[in-house]
């Protein structure tokens, strides 16, 4: 696949009387990719993405469309387009009028729209049956197909995706997800998505870009968000972690409140800060010698995740999360800690 | 509520005393009991008065004596309809104009901040607390031969303007003065059932300023548009001191000559079968367009 940038930004800036929404972005975004901003509410991904679309100008920097400044483009004169996270569905409209609709501007005959309509509908699984169906007889579900089809028919260069998926129930989500992450492989079309579900970007995306208050804080794979996170905000939003706070003594990281002290995770630089481990990599001690300090504490919890068991376990005044297989035998009550060095990530603090 | 409304014939059918049985009334029936009550006096009675009195003899004051046709007969023979003629254009034009000038300024209302869109509705209903005969009475002041425009100019300039009543302009003029809150409130209901994202999605998938309002605003906003349009057609066929005022007698609009008939003509049949008319007009008007108006959706039911 030739990656060539379609979707260009560079330090853009946006305010808000003299609050900034979004700071200093730049990105490239790869023809043919999938691309999903991730941030909690109030990060600034709703005001970036509508300066994407069109619906807000940048207060500075550029926005680049296949090379071409486009800032100032209403978004009715942009090749792109977006899905709403209210779908925004014309309520006075049938299925196929909704669909068809953008061909309808572009002043395709009646014939030609209907026949295009029929194609997007296809592509999105609705039956045909629904095309002469009012748009407020459909469920949840099928709207989201409709909106999903009417973006479709526009046929644009970029799809844009404002959380539409964040009101349907988990079941249809994760199968939505799914059929978006096909059809946008089918035509091979370049999308942008925003949510606010990290679940949801590891699912769909071929890169994550992690927002909070109005920066881009990471860019990468799914994979490298979720193993080497940037920073305390990356790692903490990517799911349940440990934090524990050390400081540096002696080539060593010393947690004051649990007494015991740890290697410094290789690579990284000997800081007074936090020590984060996910729950799935700690470990119980059993026996072997252990290659890092060791926590004791107390089992007072466990619950089932599926496939796994979280245990929350008291130790000094915090409580630790150690995840196992399900199967694997029960740890016991009086139970000690530990995790390899390279499996936690030192942030300064 | 079903529980009750299966049980209410049983049980008063086996209450003895009158006491019991209106106990069983449902307290809905005697709250809505007192503006039934208004209604039936002060809205149905009249109306049955008016078309009893339309098919009376000329002349007559009882609603009682042998009915006769001679009246509706006389609207035709005596050009009446000149004047229904002329009430139906101004109601249409004035309706027409109404739309026209409300809409910019509905859409700027819900535009504007709350506290802006506060004061231009104050603005806007202010003068309804002065008297309309008061107002138009000012607006001829203003616009006469020596009124305050003509005086000021040919003062200032010696250009002469001259009169500006005394024509059909201006009695259109009056009615759009009038009645524009008639309009303009119903139309920034309406307005209020176009959600602003759907706009932006038309916009965004290529839409058109022009197209976006047909196709998106128009009908999305169009239970409003009609409801201010219905509401002002329909008073404005009743218009009466625009004509008077502002016309003065330039044309004669049908409520001039409902008026005349009842009071220097002495003649209450003639009057009732005018007035009969001109109900069955505005009653027509009515039922077209709610034909076309589906409450549900108005108030937000449907989707």
């Amino acid at each position: 696949m030739a990656s060539k940038t379609i979707l260009e930004l560079k330090q853009v800036d946006k305010f808000f009387g003299d609050k900034a929404a979004v700071e200093r972005i730049s990105l490239e975004i790869v023809e043919g990719e999938f691309f999903t901003i991730v941030g909690p509410s109030g990060s600034g991904k709703t005001t970036l993405i509508r300066m994407l679309v069109g619906m807000d100008t940048p207060s500075r920097g550029d926005i680049l469309l296949r090379g071409e400044r486009i800032n100032d483009v209403p978004a009715n004169k942009r090749p792109t387009c977006m899905v709403f996270q209210s779908l925004a569905l014309f309520p006075h409209m049938t299925v196929g009028e909704n669909v068809a609709y953008p061909l309808k501007c572009r002043g395709i005959e009646p014939g030609a729209r209907k026949a295009r309509a029929e194609e997007c509908l296809t592509l999105a699984h609705l039956p045909m049956e629904y095309y002469d169906r009012p748009v407020t007889q459909c469920s949840g579900g099928e709207r989201q197909r409709v909106a999903l089809a009417r973006a479709l028919a526009f046929d644009p260069d970029i799809l844009f995706f404002d959380e539409p998926l964040s009101a349907l129930d988990y079941k249809l989500k994760k199968l939505l997800e799914k059929e978006l992450k096909d059809i946008q492989r089918e035509t091979g079309k370049t999308f942008i998505y925003i949510t606010h579900s990290l679940e949801e970007a590891m699912v769909m995306s071929d890169r994550i870009g992690v927002m909070n208050e109005g920066r881009m804080v990471q860019i990468g794979a799914p994979r490298e968000i979720y193993r080497r996170p940037n920073s305390r905000f990356v790692s903490e939003f990517m799911g349940e972690v440990n934090v524990l706070p050390v400081t540096a003594k002696g080539g060593k990281l010393h947690c004051q409140s649990l007494g015991t002290s740890f290697e410094v995770p290789p690579g990284a630089q000997e800081t007074d800060g936090v020590l984060i481990i996910r729950p799935e990599d700690m470990r119980f001690v059993n026996g072997e010698p252990p290659v890092n300090g060791v926590l004791s504490g107390e089992i007072f919890n466990e619950y089932l995740l599926g496939s796994r068991v979280q245990y929350q376990v008291r130790a000094g005044g915090t409580t630790l999360l150690v995840e196992k297989q399900r199967d694997s035998a029960a740890p016991d009550p009086a139970a000690r800690i530990t995790f390899a060095p390279e499996n936690s990530m030192l942030f300064a603090e | 509520m079903t529980d009750t409304a299966e049980t209410l014939p049983e049980t008063m059918a086996d209450a003895s005393d009158g006491a019991n049985q209106l106990r069983q009334i449902p307290a809905g029936v005697w709250c809505a009991a007192p503006i039934g009550l208004l209604l039936l006096a002060g809205f149905l009675a009249p109306l049955i008065m008016v078309v009893l009195f339309s098919f009376m003899p000329r002349g007559t004051f009882s609603p009682f004596g042998v009915p006769t046709l001679e009246n509706y007969v006389d609207i035709f023979t005596q050009k009446f309809y000149i004047s229904f003629g002329w009430s139906l254009f101004l109601a249409l034009i004035s309706t027409a104009i109404l739309m026209v000038v409300s809409y910019p300024l509905a859409v700027a209302i819900r535009r504007a901040a709350p506290r802006r869109a506060l004061v231009l509705t104050i603005l806007i209903v202010a003068p309804l607390f002065v008297a309309e005969n008061i107002r138009l009475q000012g607006w001829v002041l203003f616009l006469d031969k020596a009124g305050v425009l003509d005086g000021s100019v040919k003062a200032l300039t010696g250009f002469e303007i001259g009169s500006l009543v005394t024509n059909v302009p201006a009695i259109v003029f009056g009615i759009v003065y009038v009645y524009l809150p008639f309009m303009l409130f119903p139309m920034i209901m309406g307005l209020a059932n176009v959600p602003p994202d759907v706009k932006e999605a038309a916009s965004d998938l290529g839409a058109s300023r022009w197209q976006m309002f047909r196709d998106i605003e128009l009908p999305l906003a169009a239970p409003g548009l009609l409801i201010g349009g219905l509401l002002c057609f329909v008073i404005s066929l009743g218009a009466f001191s625009e004509a008077k005022f502002l016309g003065k007698g330039v044309v004669v609009t049908i409520a001039q000559d409902i008026e005349s008939a009842f009071t220097f003509g002495q003649n209450w049949p003639r009057g009732s079968a005018l007035s009969a008319l001109v109900i069955i007009l505005a009653g027509a008007a009515v039922y077209l367009a709610m034909r076309r108006l589906d409450l549900e959706k108005m108030l937000g039911r449907a989707s």
